[in-house]
């Protein structure tokens, strides 16, 4: 077999394995934790009459694996049950609510790549001088930032010195798209901020790493412009490590779309999540984690496959 | 051993954090969950950064609430300092089965973020400090673990470690006595990273209303319950966040210049 294809197959089996992994972990982890579910949910007051309901209810009384097994056939068929506070068909809710989540996060990728590889770009050129040094500097301290905190800086920013724009992000059904846009611009900010950082950085090491080879030496000996240079012979050949970090940082949007959504009241996956935490909702936390956690690895995995794909040394073999 | 300027201030205001935590009793003006003046006053001299959505003083919840942020901070990260690197020195020194189950476990809790893991399992465990310093400190430990476990794999096959083997020494000489002092320094820049990632992590926490439960304040939630000030234009409101921005950027230097000084080895803090 060519060794990429046996590379890429060996890579997406252990990221199904894994997957595999997480959702035991998700379901029984919830359950091997010390206190039990139905006097956790239903807290110290219960009568003993309703948390016996609730165990029923919950299938508490199956063996484990049965439940497990019961869960899972239900996950991979669509159906995830009802939730615990409301009796909502949680499949429902969740096919509500998931479309807004990738609008938020597709917008933060569409802005976020480009401006990173971009901004990367400019950082290598002018390494060590001045346009370097801020660009550096602006992303060392927008990484050290959680996305709450950078959030509430562009609110302020952006809704009171320079108000364009609503502090809450709504969008409804009959939205044309150009106003959908608008109404997300705040948090998408956020968000680009949160991931831009890390992948500029990447960009401008991977390519600063390329510019030492002897091919750029030549091409730069022959009178080529810097920025000729790095276009032409350093971003193709640093281009595989900088796909598998955009990947990477595009699954890190899982994090930040959680917290995101809630300042900025935003009806979606991440704020469905957080509020069925704490309401203690354990079936909807078990499905929409298992979501959150299955993109993630999937993500993860597509960057892991690119970067073997994209190995000039594993695609022509010896 | 010249410092540099950012490295400078970054301790400086590290260590005025600190004493500020250890010390709130003393200097903050007015108590923590006490009304003292009208709701949203603005910064005067009696209340220096004016008072919240419900009159309480700004500064004093600032400096009750950095002792609660910073307390939790430090006690998970040290936690996860301990747990992982006497995790990952046993896994290096052992090697085996030990190593293989100890490496597999961590893979797996690395494969998903931290937060989803929280989230999940903070649904049925009680929100109290203890659970969340636990958690955390689990959580982080697993980022310990392979910085630790991969020092160690260096040191291990040092002429002196097979030498305290061949004598006959006991495994926990061999990590405490041979390894711990040898593997030291770059992990202690580590432990600045992992008290970031804490101080950022119990404040997403308590943001998102899951972390400190009231009485008790910590940053984040003060984030969360003055975040009505922010759409009514009190800049007070965004103290809080100020805050968070200004001891992670403190740490973050202080760290770098640690690292860039004894080490090319550095931990993941993302996730």
């Amino acid at each position: 077999m060519h060794p990429v294809i046996k590379l890429v197959t060996q890579r997406i089996a252990l990221g199904l394995l894994l997957l595999l992994a997480v959702s035991v972990v998700i379901f029984v982890g919830t359950e091997a934790l010390p206190g039990d579910v139905a006097s956790a949910i239903l807290g110290q007051s219960a009568t003993p009459e309703a948390l016996a309901n609730l165990r029923d209810s919950l299938g508490l009384n199956e063996p484990p694996l049965t439940r497990y097994l019961a869960w899972m056939g239900g996950l991979l068929t669509g159906d995830l049950g009802t939730a615990l506070t409301n009796g909502q068909d949680i499949g429902q809710a969740i096919a509500q609510r998931m479309g807004n989540t990738l609008f938020l996060a597709v917008c933060a990728a569409a802005i976020s790549v480009p401006l990173a590889i971009l901004l990367g770009l400019v950082a290598a050129r002018y390494a060590g001088r001045w346009p370097d040094k801020v660009i550096s500097g602006i992303t060392l301290s927008t990484i050290s930032l959680p996305e709450f905190v950078a959030g509430y800086f562009v609110i302020y920013l952006l809704t009171q010195v320079f108000p364009v724009f609503q502090p809450v992000a709504m969008i409804f059904p009959g939205m044309t798209f150009w106003a959908k846009l608008h109404a997300v611009a705040l948090p998408v900010i956020v968000l680009v901020l949160v991931v831009l950082a890390h992948m500029m950085r990447m960009t401008r090491a991977a390519i600063l790493n390329v510019m030492q080879s002897a091919y750029i030496e030549t091409a730069e000996l022959k009178g080529l412009s810097p920025m000729a240079v790095i276009w032409r012979h350093a971003l193709p050949n640093a281009v595989a490590p900088i796909i598998s970090v955009v990947v990477i940082n595009l699954a890190y949007l899982v994090v930040g779309v959680v917290v995101v959504e809630v300042v900025f009241s935003y009806n979606a996956l991440g704020k469905y999540l957080v509020d069925h935490v704490a309401k203690r909702d354990l079936p909807v936390v078990q499905a929409v984690g298992m979501i959150f956690a299955a993109i993630y690895i999937g993500l993860n995995i597509v960057a892991d496959v690119v970067s073997i794909v994209a190995n000039p040394r594993l695609r022509h073999p010896k | 051993m010249k410092m540099p300027l950012s490295a400078l201030l970054g301790l400086t205001f590290t260590a005025l954090f600190f004493l500020a935590a250890i010390f709130a009793d003393v200097i903050a003006p007015y108590p923590l969950d006490l009304a003292v003046g009208k709701v949203w006053e603005p910064p005067s001299a009696t209340y220096w950064l004016g008072t919240d959505t419900i009159g309480r003083d700004i500064l004093s919840r600032l400096i009750y609430g950095g002792q609660v942020t910073i307390f939790v901070a430090t006690a998970s990260s040290l936690l996860a300092f301990s747990l992982g690197a006497i995790l990952g020195f046993t896994a290096a020194t052992q090697g085996g089965l030990v190593d293989q189950l100890l490496s597999r476990l961590v893979d797996l809790m690395m494969a998903i973020p931290s937060l989803i893991i929280a989230l999940v399992v903070l649904v049925v465990l009680p929100r109290s400090l203890i659970t969340l310093i636990l958690l955390m400190g689990l959580l982080d430990a697993t980022r310990v673990f392979r910085l630790a476990r991969a020092v160690a794999m260096d040191i291990a096959v040092m002429d002196y470690v097979e030498a305290a083997r061949l004598r006959g020494e006991r495994q926990s000489w061999i990590i405490f006595r041979e390894i711990l002092p040898n593997a030291l320094s770059p992990l202690v820049a580590e432990l600045g990273l992992r008290f970031i990632f804490a101080v950022l992590f119990i404040s997403t926490l308590s943001f998102l209303g899951l972390g400190i439960q009231p009485p008790l304040a910590d940053w984040g939630g003060m984030v969360q319950e003055n975040k009505d000030g922010l759409i009514y234009g009190k800049a007070a409101a965004l103290m809080p966040a100020l805050a968070i921005a200004v001891l992670a950027i403190s740490v973050n230097l202080v760290a770098d210049w640690v690292l860039s000084r004894t080490t090319s080895l550095k931990g993941g803090r993302g996730g």
